[in-house]
């Protein structure tokens, strides 16, 4: 499933961002932020902790189900009364939740958290990012390994010298998509596909912003 | 005036170049000491472009002293921080202003330098880069249009001949010389017998190999590169020998060890060339070449 990966913002910054601001409503998620515990029921109650120690007044609080769905409308209609008293909106969702709610909203919203990247869970409490939505899809010429996304510098015609054993230069965490298509494609006996040499991109798959209608 | 590199490369000789780094900031006269040390000493210079990752002062700027210096050089671009149209905007520039050679690379990644926070481009890659070359020198460009006025470049790339896996670097070096590199200066090698069965095979096809030779200045400094630096490795016996030299004398048996693999490179007719990497010692590199027998 896709899933949008968060992570909180220090602590410096987030006190940057309520200053002068005195009292908070907090909102919470059930989806995402649920799952990479950045926003869920647990998170929400350790920043109202953490608020209240600061000095702040907590109006209220929510763990919406889905932050970026359009129910949020009437969901955050219920805490009308608390959402009135606050002077800002501190929101533990995705950038998708803080958008939806600040175009169902009139009041100050202040993001908790920083969204990284739109990816799937891998592995327990591990997530990566595959998919960067560029409009131009090579899956079919890459073993399904996407290098746009999963390749630092989005290369697609194989890999650069950085790539060592199997990893990338800039994080030994991180696997080297080249390696992967390599080995996928060899497995494949589909090597010819690699050996292509690829035109440069294309980045006005999708003119940003991205708009479409059906 | 002095032959261009493609002559240099096509005469059959044993080629050697060699390296200048432009500095942080405006201060031109170390790169000034070091072009004049070895213009008519090495068949071109290549001028790096930020490399590591690190600002610096242009690559097409110091490929513009080497030039006005009366050497030959050889200008590195990388596809880290320029897009395509900068990109081709500075290939007419050097063109007009003589510069015959190109280094078609990738680059680092900006997270490796000192300006982390900058957005990487790589708009192309160092194949398709070559490709925009040859295209340019057809009159036309990546958008299709025509020019008016063309380019005409000696252009190469690099390759790993000890990359880990081994087979996508080398399908990456036969998209390159598809491409159109006409040479290829390959990363650090060290283990030379290793070297000869990558020469096996990448003779096969038309690009002239100069072998890349890094400066090993200590011990430490050996076994850095074996932990960082991608694609190299410096053998145990080598390390061990740099460990041999006494107090103060590292350098020295560095200057002999790069001598003695360029002479074995060069008595063996193993490749077309060296490309002599002295990083930060590029006033080293005469004794390197003495050492060799070159000079």
């Amino acid at each position: 499933m896709i899933r949008s990966i968060t992570q909180q913002k220090r602590d410096e910054e987030l006190d940057q961002l309520l200053d002068g601001l005195g009292r908070v409503f907090i909102v919470g998620c059930g989806t995402c932020v649920t799952l990479t515990r950045t926003g869920g029921v647990p998170e929400v109650a350790e920043m109202k902790r953490t608020l209240s120690s600061k000095g702040k007044i907590i109006t209220g609080d929510v763990v919406l189900p889905v932050a970026c769905d359009n129910l949020t409308k009437e969901a955050l209609a219920e805490y009308g009364g608390q959402i009135r008293q606050a002077d800002a909106l501190l929101i533990m969702t995705c950038a998708f939740g803080i958008q939806t709610i600040a175009n169902h909203s009139d009041k100050l919203v202040v993001p908790a958290l920083d969204t990284l990247f739109i990816g799937k869970e891998t592995g327990l409490g591990q997530f990566d990012e595959i998919c960067t939505q560029c409009g131009t899809c090579i899956l079919g010429e890459t073993g399904g390994v996407c290098p746009v996304t999963s390749c630092h510098k989005g290369l697609v015609n194989g890999p650069c010298g950085g790539t060592n054993n199997g990893k990338c230069e800039i994080d030994e965490a991180k696997d080297c998509a080249w390696t992967l298509i390599y080995e996928r494609l060899k497995a494949l006996d589909r090597l010819g596909s690699m050996k292509k040499l690829q035109k440069p991109r294309n980045h006005q798959g999708e003119p940003s912003p991205g708009k479409f209608k059906l | 005036m002095i032959p261009s590199f493609k002559e240099a490369l096509e005469s059959g000789k044993f080629v050697v170049t060699s390296e200048v780094a432009p500095p942080k900031g405006t201060n031109l006269e170390k790169m000034a000491h070091h072009i004049e040390l070895l213009k008519d000493k090495v068949d071109a210079m290549n001028v790096t472009d930020h490399q590591s990752s690190v600002m610096r002062f242009p690559s097409l700027g110091g490929a513009l002293m080497v030039k006005e210096m009366g050497g030959e050089p050889i200008l590195q671009m990388t596809c880290r921080d320029r897009n395509r149209m900068a990109l081709q905007a500075d290939l007419l520039l050097a063109a007009s202003r003589g510069i015959r050679n190109v280094l078609c690379l990738t680059g680092d990644s900006v997270v490796l330098g000192d300006h982390k926070e900058a957005k990487g481009v790589f708009d192309l890659d160092s194949s398709q880069l070559l490709a925009a070359i040859r295209g340019l020198e057809k009159g036309k460009d990546l958008g299709g249009s025509d020019l008016d006025g063309s380019v005409s470049f000696c252009a190469g790339a690099i390759v790993t001949p000890e990359a880990n896996p081994l087979e996508p670097q080398l399908i990456k070096f036969e998209k390159k010389i598809e491409a159109g590199a006409e040479f290829i200066q390959t990363q650090a090698v060290y283990d030379l017998d290793n070297f000869k069965k990558f020469m096996e095979y990448a003779r096969e096809f038309p690009a002239r190999i100069l072998a890349g030779i890094i400066l090993l200045t200590s011990a430490p400094m050996a076994r850095f590169m074996n932990k960082n630096v991608a694609g190299v490795t410096v053998p145990q016996e080598l390390i061990e020998e740099m460990a041999s030299a006494g107090k103060g004398k590292a350098l020295a048996k560095g200057i002999e060890i790069a001598g003695r693999m360029i002479k074995r490179i060069r008595d063996e007719k193993m490749c077309d060339g060296v490309h002599i990497m002295a990083i930060g010692k590029e006033d080293k590199v005469p004794e390197i070449m003495t050492a060799a027998g070159l000079l």
